[in-house]
């Protein structure tokens, strides 16, 4: 077992609001080897979005981390004074974001943009910088990149400027890239592009990614590993392939229900009733028991913590000591 | 089976010229986008025909033209053996448009925020007459709750007190309001989550199946288009490129940009079917390619493909726009 890259330990984040503090986060655990791709998974407001922000450091105000580690390459960065936590955005962890129209700064060329995240981070001279700007917008697939570098963002479509944004991210060679959504906004056949590019690129230069998204089939194709969350927990996490086909945890076969499938014939979709509870107002127990089929007393007094369920690990009082009785 | 909807070489420009002084002093020439350019096809009752395609193929445009939210340029559009533009009056149009309603998108753009939801699906009601008074007003829009799987106490809260999933079904309820018989229907679950789309999907089908309605679906998600639909039309670049039943297209899809869009979609089961990621974007609709819209990015191209526009001919049970398929090189 090689050590991880990134460690996550109870991390646990809160927005004091003045009707009372929420709960966004709360004691979510996983780790990431390096070179590993980990999908996390969820509904909107599930947290996914944020367990990337908090790992970037940059949790919007007043949203904090009240409690937990996060721990790159076996140092903690979740407590790091910003001008520090600076050095590492970029460097050690790189980040793409959904929209690629609002991660470039409009008023700059691509090279340019490219460029000043090379000379940060990297001891080069600018002339080396430029090349390597463009051998990188090569490898994104970019044509006539030379001629492309000295273009604005507004001059690329959207799928070559979540090219650029991808080129951005890996320019300082990181070790870890955090993408969220980073093909929602984009068309299925640029979808499919990109996320086969990234997976490429990403093998290319040995880095790990987290994929957060809340598309399943983006998720089989390209993660080994994959975290299903749920009211900011961890409801279960495993190899891709066991959580897909033989999930533990009853909210991730119905999530798996509800996609209308390809390949086979269904009149009804299966469904699971009622929607997502608000941070103001999560249940006692477990968070899903009041839309979960197979629920029990237990269930709403107690919360399950995650544990071992057959190849994958579930938050589940139906799974008990590796038994799967689903 | 009869018809229920029947459109034909229907078309759409949009004039997106400069303004005119600057069309004067830069000497730059008028701009029209083709967003629809002659697209023909019928929905048998009680059937659903989905359009897919990319962004800005023309796909809403056509839900649009169909409920009458736009005048086409050309073409015409035949409800029930009634033609719904031309040479109408307006209380003609009234009666025919109370059969027909759309869903959209977005259900936090298309509900108003000021409404309690009696006054949003009671709109239409009171619009068409067609409820004698308040005590009968709420009574049908408590059954119309009740239908789309919501209670009838929801009738005095307002759409901010509703998820995304439940907006969405007070649009179809609203929709539903006047009994028509043909919803088009504009991406409704594109903006919910998966579990939440489930639900809506649901409740579509089986209000289909009890009460006989005829949907125009429209989507960018081929599975979702897959479960519900009936028949396929692929749009490119304001044209239909294949229309096929279901079944036929999914398993033997003819035009290469419907077997593109196939490729692309990320296999969930993981089947270790092969993927080839299509080359390309989507052209500047502004200035389409010569020809065939998709012969830039198509595998299959040759000469005839870049100078003559294929046009929509049957073919073993299906219609496909392709020089390559009729002449048997795919």
């Amino acid at each position: 077992m090689v050590a991880p890259l990134l460690e996550v330990k109870h991390l646990r984040v809160e927005f004091p609001t003045r009707r009372g503090t929420l709960l966004a986060l709360d004691d979510i655990n996983f780790e990431i080897a390096p070179g590993e791709i980990l999908g996390v998974v969820g509904e909107s407001g599930a947290g996914k979005s944020l367990t990337g922000a908090a790992i970037i450091g940059l949790l919007e105000p007043p949203g904090r981390i009240a409690s937990g580690e996060i721990l790159l390459g076996g140092r903690r960065i979740d407590n790091l004074p910003y001008e520090e936590m600076r050095k590492i955005r970029g460097r050690q962890i790189g980040a793409i974001f959904q929209d690629p129209l609002t991660s470039l700064n409009p008023l700059y060329t691509i090279g340019r943009q490219l460029t000043e995240t090379i000379l940060t981070h990297l001891p080069v001279s600018a002339e080396e910088a430029r090349q390597r700007a463009i051998r990188l917008l090569q490898e994104t697939g970019i044509p006539a990149a030379e001629q492309r570098i000295d273009q604005y963002p507004h001059q690329f479509s959207g799928g070559m400027r979540q090219r650029v944004v991808i080129a951005l991210a890996l320019a300082a060679e990181p070790k870890l890239i955090v993408a969220d959504e980073p093909t929602t906004a984009l068309d299925v056949s640029i979808q499919a592009q990109i996320i086969s590019l990234l997976k490429r690129l990403c093998k290319d230069h040995g880095a790990a990614v987290m994929l957060v998204t809340h598309d399943m089939g983006v998720i089989a194709e390209t993660c080994d590993r994959v975290a299903v969350l749920y009211a900011g927990r961890v409801a279960e996490i495993g190899p891709v392939g066991d959580v897909i086909h033989r999930p533990s945890h009853p909210y991730t076969s119905g999530l798996m229900g509800s996609i209308p499938a390809m390949d086979e014939d269904r009149e009804r979709l299966l469904q699971i009733d009622g929607s997502m509870p608000r941070l103001n107002n999560i249940p006692r127990g477990c968070a899903f028991n009041p839309r979960c089929p197979q629920v029990m007393a237990r269930c709403r007094e107690e919360r399950p913590e995650l544990q071992d369920a057959g190849a994958t690990r579930a938050a589940c009082w139906l799974v008990n000591d590796g038994a799967r009785p689903i | 089976m009869t018809a229920l909807v029947e459109v034909r070489d229907l078309a759409k420009t949009f004039d997106v010229s400069a303004p005119w002084l600057n069309r004067v002093i830069e000497r730059k020439p008028k701009l029209f986008v083709h967003a629809v350019d002659g697209v023909s096809f019928s929905i048998d009752k009680g059937t659903t025909l989905a359009l897919v395609g990319e962004s800005g193929c023309g796909k809403s445009t056509v839900a649009r033209l169909l409920v009458g939210l736009y005048a086409p340029t050309r073409g015409d559009v035949q409800f029930d053996g009634q033609a719904t533009h031309a040479g109408r009056n307006a209380a003609e149009l009234r009666t025919l448009r109370r059969r027909m309603q759309m869903i959209f998108q977005d259900p936090y753009a298309s509900l108003n925020p000021r409404w309690k939801v009696l006054d949003i699906i009671g709109e239409p009601l009171r619009e068409h007459g067609l409820v004698p008074g308040a005590e009968a007003l709420r009574a049908r829009v408590s059954e119309l709750l009740l239908q789309v799987g919501l209670a009838a106490a929801d009738c005095d809260k307002f759409p901010h007190q509703f998820s995304g999933g439940q907006r969405q079904r007070i649009s179809i309820a609203r929709a539903l309001a006047t009994q028509p018989e043909f919803l088009v229907c504009d991406e409704p679950t594109s903006a919910l989550d998966v579990s939440v789309q489930a639900q809506v999907l649901n409740i579509m089908k089986d209000l289909q199946r009890t009460q006989g309605l005829t949907y125009l679906f429209i989507s960018h998600n081929l599975a979702v288009v897959r479960h519900v639909a009936d028949r396929v039309g692929v749009m490119y670049l304001g044209r239909l490129v294949e229309v096929a039943p279901k079944a036929e297209l999914f398993s033997r899809p003819r035009h290469p940009y419907t077997r593109m869009l196939l490729d692309a979609i990320p296999d969930i089961h993981m089947t270790g079917r092969s993927r080839t990621p299509v080359q390309g974007e989507v052209p500047n609709p502004l200035n389409p390619p010569s020809g065939c819209a998709f012969h830039p990015r198509c595998p299959h191209a040759n000469a005839r493909c870049s100078s003559e526009r294929p046009v929509l001919t049957r073919f073993q049970g299906t219609e496909v726009a392709c020089h390559a398929v009729q002449e048997g090189r795919i």
